[in-house]
């Protein structure tokens, strides 16, 4: 990390790699002194060079400055460590916010003009506040260049902050484990300078995947399955993800489990929508429940027919 | 004591079989020794599993996307690795085999303070062994939570956890029996003479494990039972929909298995302090220094769970103290890895196979160590918690630690336990192989951690893949020592030279009793009159 990220990437970079230097620069030297040490004994007392060994209890003295001096060093890397995290807990005022939500597995980022994106956009030396909302299990973002990391707890909204020190791109993970997709559960942060932030923020149908007017209702309604990442837990092609495929169902009777009872329901358009704004109403058998979540005011009545229509063209 | 009896005359305990035959000489006796090597034999197999699952996960990460499986099946993989390694192998692993074996002998008693109760720990472990692996081949598919089955995500997946998390809860047991058995035996049991502090270092290591065992245990039971009562009826402890906690399920874990980590790593110190005085032929230094240390850890490890949640969202003040309370407790760590060079300080060495193993435990172990004085930090945490660095970091100490001084251990009361000895030239070849594999599989991951790889990655980006490919023909490399090892010592236990009594000029209890030892250890329970590890 140290030579291809900026030092000045974000304002923590500083404080936390002084600390880490500290005390991996005290560990190598303990760590060579003492297997040094260990390979001299091994040498020079071998049995035989030295057949008769000089008996030795211990020394108080000894056992005292061994522990007393450990002890003071590890309290200054203490120090070092408690130093440089202190300030990633007091945010300024006047940071400007992004609300980071996290559900599996991807991210979104709002911003306080209601735009809406996949990745994360900032402006360069102004303070930014995220605000952490976990939809479903636990999430962590991380942002290695920055330094920052803080677990996205379901029902808890966190706060983190960062300054960022230098345009450019750096990637975004999620560092907790969340399940299937979880090692795909990336993206970037992009870091501009403050009028070209300000140009972007104002344009808010730019990064919204465009669908075109003129593709098939199908097609589109693919596109709203992609721009939602229905299709992390859902395949076209019968394949069993963390939920059903869409493929082979519509029109057939569906076994799922409604309110506890075990019941048939027909695969419409009504079971369709009903799915999208309140999964967990009709769980499919074999699938687990809790995982959807409902996309009400996510997706539109029109995108569901979209949808729909894409769901029924895969019969044909 | 009465040192030269004639001992010919005495059956060993592998002789000895109650007139039991075949498979029920071992599964029906009640002697801690055999005991001691139905657990060797269970968890090398279980090992064996681990070890296949971790080398098919380093073949799976040795290129970006799907090399040998698909990412339902890694997460599986990672997950069933580290269940079975934890809960099956390393928990109970040195106090359960050696400890058996060994704590009785070493403190002058005939058996265990109840035997009969002892094989039952060994059933019991059996029974929530076969219940974890069992959740491999029913139901949805093999678990796929990490071995932390952390909430939320541990009851919404649709895979087969209940089994695993069902016989962890039901290991717990057998841990739990085994400490207070072990307790018991070491209080009521010493021979005459035997104060507490003639006691040698491995039985106070195992005293101080049994307490952790008998303490921190049930908090795990409660957990895995909340869970359980979480999955099935969907009660809500930690569902926040529910008004539950996700945070609570994190400390409730972490409460027992902080401490677990040093029922991994006591007896393995022990085994250490006991090896080097041996072929150092010297006294151990600081004997007391020593001892206050094991208890030390076993103390303020219990307060210091917290470290593994620094990114949870503790208030600052929980934060401060759980670091600052993380660095002391390297320090009693630190106490023993002077002890125990300072032993070596004027010795008489003699670099034989178990004196290896020892001497690079301490080195691994201080790598172990050292990082995790880089992980204590709180400023350097929050870049590296929950990437590689972390899964670096914990190898070295759970598998650089106990691992390496299970293999030291067994090698050096190989020929006691066995009345044979293993060829050494076989087995130094396997331990340098070993060593050098060690290294090469788990270095890179710290360099990987500090440049942002997030653990439990089944893919990652381009830029990772240098030190993925050293790590992965590391444990290669590392595979290859282990089977030269466990071919070594499996055929000389079956047809090894036969060894003496005391082969490597030990002063402990063991090393006065020949080998393999009789029935009952002793035919007439020894006087101690000596402090232990006496060289005049
Ligand atoms: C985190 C994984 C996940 C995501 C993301 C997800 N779903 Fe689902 N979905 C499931 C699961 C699990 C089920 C089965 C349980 C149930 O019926 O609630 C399901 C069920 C369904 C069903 C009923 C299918 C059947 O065969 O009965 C439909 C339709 C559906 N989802 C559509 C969507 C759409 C549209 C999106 C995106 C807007 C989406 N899902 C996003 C997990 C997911
Ligand atoms: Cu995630
Ligand atoms: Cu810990």
């Amino acid at each position: 990390m140290y030579s291809i990220n900026p030092e000045n990437a974000s304002n923590f970079v500083a404080g936390v790699d002084l600390a880490f230097f500290i005390i991996l620069g005290v560990s190598i030297f303990f760590l060579v002194a003492i297997t040094a040490a260990m390979i001299i004994f091994i040498r020079k007392y071998n049995r035989e060079k030295h057949p008769e060994a000089i008996q030795n209890e211990g020394s108080t003295k000894l056992e005292i400055i061994w522990t007393v001096i450990p002890l003071l060093i590890v309290l200054v890397m203490f120090y070092f460590g408690w130093m440089g995290w202190k300030p990633m807990k007091t945010p300024p005022e006047d940071a400007m916010r992004v609300k980071a939500i996290a559900r599996m597995w991807n991210f979104k980022f709002e911003y306080e003009n209601g735009k809406l994106t996949d990745s994360l956009y900032v402006p360069l030396n102004q303070p930014v506040i995220l605000d952490l909302v976990a939809l479903d299990v636990l999430h962590s973002l991380y942002i290695p260049a920055f330094r920052v990391k803080e677990d996205m707890v379901p029902g808890n909204i966190k706060q983190m902050w960062f300054i960022p020190g230098q345009v450019g791109s750096y990637d975004l993970f999620c560092t907790e484990y969340c399940g299937l997709e979880h090692s795909y559960m990336y993206t970037g942060v992009h870091v501009m300078h403050e009028d070209e932030f300000d140009e972007w923020l104002k344009d808010t149908t730019a990064v919204a995947p465009v669908v075109a007017e003129d593709a098939s209702p199908a097609d589109r309604g693919f596109q709203v399955l992609v721009k939602n990442g229905c299709n992390a837990c859902h395949s076209s092609d019968g394949s069993k993800l963390v939920g059903p495929s869409y493929l082979g169902n519509w029109g057939n009777m569906r076994k799922v489990t409604a309110g506890g009872e075990k019941t048939e329901v027909l695969f419409d358009k009504e079971y369709i929508r009903k799915s999208i704004y309140d999964p967990n109403a009709e769980i499919a058998d074999g699938f687990n429940k809790g995982l959807m979540l409902s996309y009400e005011g996510l997706v539109s009545e029109e995108e569901i027919e979209l949808i729909i229509e894409y769901i029924r063209s895969l019969n044909e | 004591m009465s040192e030269n009896k004639q001992h010919d005359a005495q059956k060993s305990y592998l002789e000895e079989t109650g007139g039991r035959k075949g498979i029920f000489k071992w599964i029906l006796s009640t002697d801690h020794k055999r005991i001691g090597l139905l657990y060797l034999y269970s968890i090398m197999s279980w090992f064996f599993i681990g070890v296949t699952l971790g080398v098919l996960m380093k073949l799976e990460l040795i290129a970006p996307g799907i090399t040998i499986m698909g990412a339902q099946s890694y997460n599986a993989t990672f997950t069933v690795h580290g269940v079975i390694m934890i809960f099956l192998i390393v928990i109970p692993g040195l106090p359960a085999v050696f400890g058996n074996f060994m704590l009785p002998i070493q403190i002058g008693a005939k058996d265990v303070a109840f035997p009969k109760l002892n094989l039952l720990s060994w059933y019991i472990y059996i029974a929530g062994s076969i219940l974890v692996v069992s959740s491999l081949f029913a139901g949805g598919g093999p678990p796929d939570t990490g071995w932390t089955f952390y909430a939320p995500y541990s009851f919404k997946t649709g895979t087969n956890m209940l089994p695993a998390v069902l016989g962890a809860f039901v290991l717990g047991f057998s841990s739990i029996l085994t400490g207070l058995n072990f307790l018991v035996t070491i209080h009521r049991l010493r021979a005459p003479g035997m104060t507490w502090l003639k006691m040698p270092v491995f039985p106070w290591t195992l005293y101080g494990t049994a307490w952790i065992q008998l303490l921190a245990t049930p908090i795990v039971g409660i957990t895995l039972l909340m869970v359980i009562g979480e999955r099935i009826f969907n009660i809500g402890f930690f569902d926040p929909a529910k008004g539950g906690d996700p945070i609570l399920y994190q400390h409730l874990f972490w409460i027992y298995s902080h401490p677990a980590v040093y029922i991994m790593i006591l007896p393995a110190m022990g085994a250490i302090s006991e090896i080097i005085p041996t072929f150092a032929r010297k006294t151990i230094f600081g004997y007391r220094a020593i001892i206050v240390s094991t208890l030390a850890i076993a103390f303020v490890g219990y307060f210091v769970w917290g470290h593994h949640m620094f990114t949870s969202g503790m208030s600052g003040t929980a934060l401060f103290t759980f670091s600052i309370l993380t660095f002391i407790v390297a320090i009693p760590s630190a106490i023993k890895v002077f002890n125990w060079v300072s032993t070596m300080h004027q010795g008489s060495i003699s670099a034989d196979v178990p004196f290896l193993w020892a001497a690079s435990f301490i080195f691994v172990f201080m790598i172990g160590g050292l990082t995790g004085l880089i992980l204590g930090a709180l400023a350097v945490n929050v870049h590296v918690h929950d990437t590689a660095f972390v899964v670096g970091h914990f190898h070295f100490i759970v598998f650089g630690g106990t691992g390496f001084a299970f293999f030291g251990a067994l090698h050096y009361w190989f020929p006691k336990i066995y009345g044979r000895m293993y060829d050494r030239a076989w087995a130094k070849t396997g331990w340098i192989i070993f060593f050098i594999g060690f290294i090469t599989l788990y270095g890179p991951m710290f360099y990987l951690g500090i440049r942002g790889m997030p653990r439990r990655y089944f893919d990652y980006l381009p830029d990772y893949h240098g030190p993925n490919i050293i790590s992965s023909l590391g444990a290669l490399v590392m595979v290859t020592g282990f089977v030269i090892i466990v071919i070594n010592l499996f055929k000389s236990a079956r047809s090894g030279e036969k060894a003496e009594m005391n082969p490597w000029g030990g002063t402990n209890l063991e090393w006065r009793i020949p080998s393999p030892p009789p029935l009952e250890n002793f035919d007439e329970i020894p006087t101690i009159d000596k402090a232990t590890y006496k060289y005049d």
